[in-house]
């Protein structure tokens, strides 16, 4: 898993390459949970990349969206490929995080 | 066919087992999310049995057998632990309960129990097997 970061005054823009596993997901818990992050208004998910997430992976962003949502962050994904959006989905996290097609729609959320 | 894979419990053997389980299915016709919905299941009962079973105790090893019978998927687990994990009090969780305390994990067996047709954990003899089952559409 390599995690890239982007930021403009406003907004973190998170690219995600590889799998996010048990073994990978400490790496995103440990950038989610940095205390600078909560001075976004937006934390953007780019998921093109992002091949697998299992449980483990998905308990990171369960386990900071309260957080998040207390200090208005909002927490959007996007580019998901189907397989992974299907995982959401299969765990109904699809209607509990915001999940957009495009970068544009993500910009505009 | 039948396939064999034998594996020390480490976290990084996961992806070992998620290709073995990936590549076994390629050639069955089956679609890219189901291919991955079955290695997700398999993904997340190996995790545990390594990490909760096995304490990631890289002396043990745990054993993966895969097949197809009849249309029907199934892959056995099986390890030498004397404490078995088997979820057998396991009730599905309240999602907007795990937002709201910030709960990290708990959410695996209930993607494995939603994923897979069947879910067994049987303990004979200090051998632990973990079946699964899913019908190839």
């Amino acid at each position: 898993m390599k995690i890239t970061q982007n930021s403009t005054d406003t907004t973190l823009t998170l690219l995600l390459d590889g799998e996010l596993d048990a073994s990978s997901s400490v790496l995103l818990d440990n950038e989610l949970s940095k205390p600078e992050i909560l001075r976004y208004q937006k934390i953007l998910v780019d998921c093109r990349q992002l091949n697998y997430i299992s449980s483990a992976g998905l308990g990171v962003f369960i386990s900071h969206l309260q957080t998040f949502q207390d200090a208005n962050v909002k927490l959007i994904f996007f580019n998901m490929q189907e397989k992974v959006h299907n995982v959401f989905e299969i765990l109904g996290l699809d209607s509990l995080m915001t999940i957009v097609p495009s970068l544009a729609e993500a910009e505009a959320a | 066919m039948k396939q064999a894979l034998r594996i020390s419990c480490t976290r990084r053997n996961l992806k070992v087992v998620r290709d073995f389980v990936s590549e076994f299915l390629t050639g069955y016709g089956l679609s890219e999310v189901l291919i991955n919905q079955i290695v997700l299941a398999v993904d997340e009962v190996v995790a545990n049995l390594i990490i909760h079973g096995n304490g990631e105790d890289e002396s043990k090893h745990l054993d993966v057998r895969v097949d197809v019978k009849n249309h029907e998927f199934g892959i056995e687990l099986e390890d030498t632990n004397r404490t078995s994990y088997s979820p057998g009090s396991y009730q599905e969780p309240d999602l907007q309960e795990y937002v709201r305390i910030g709960k990290k994990g708990g959410v695996g067996m209930m993607l494995v129990n939603r994923i897979m047709d069947r879910v067994e954990f049987t303990t004979h003899n200090s051998h632990n097997i973990c079946r699964l089952y899913k019908h190839l559409a």
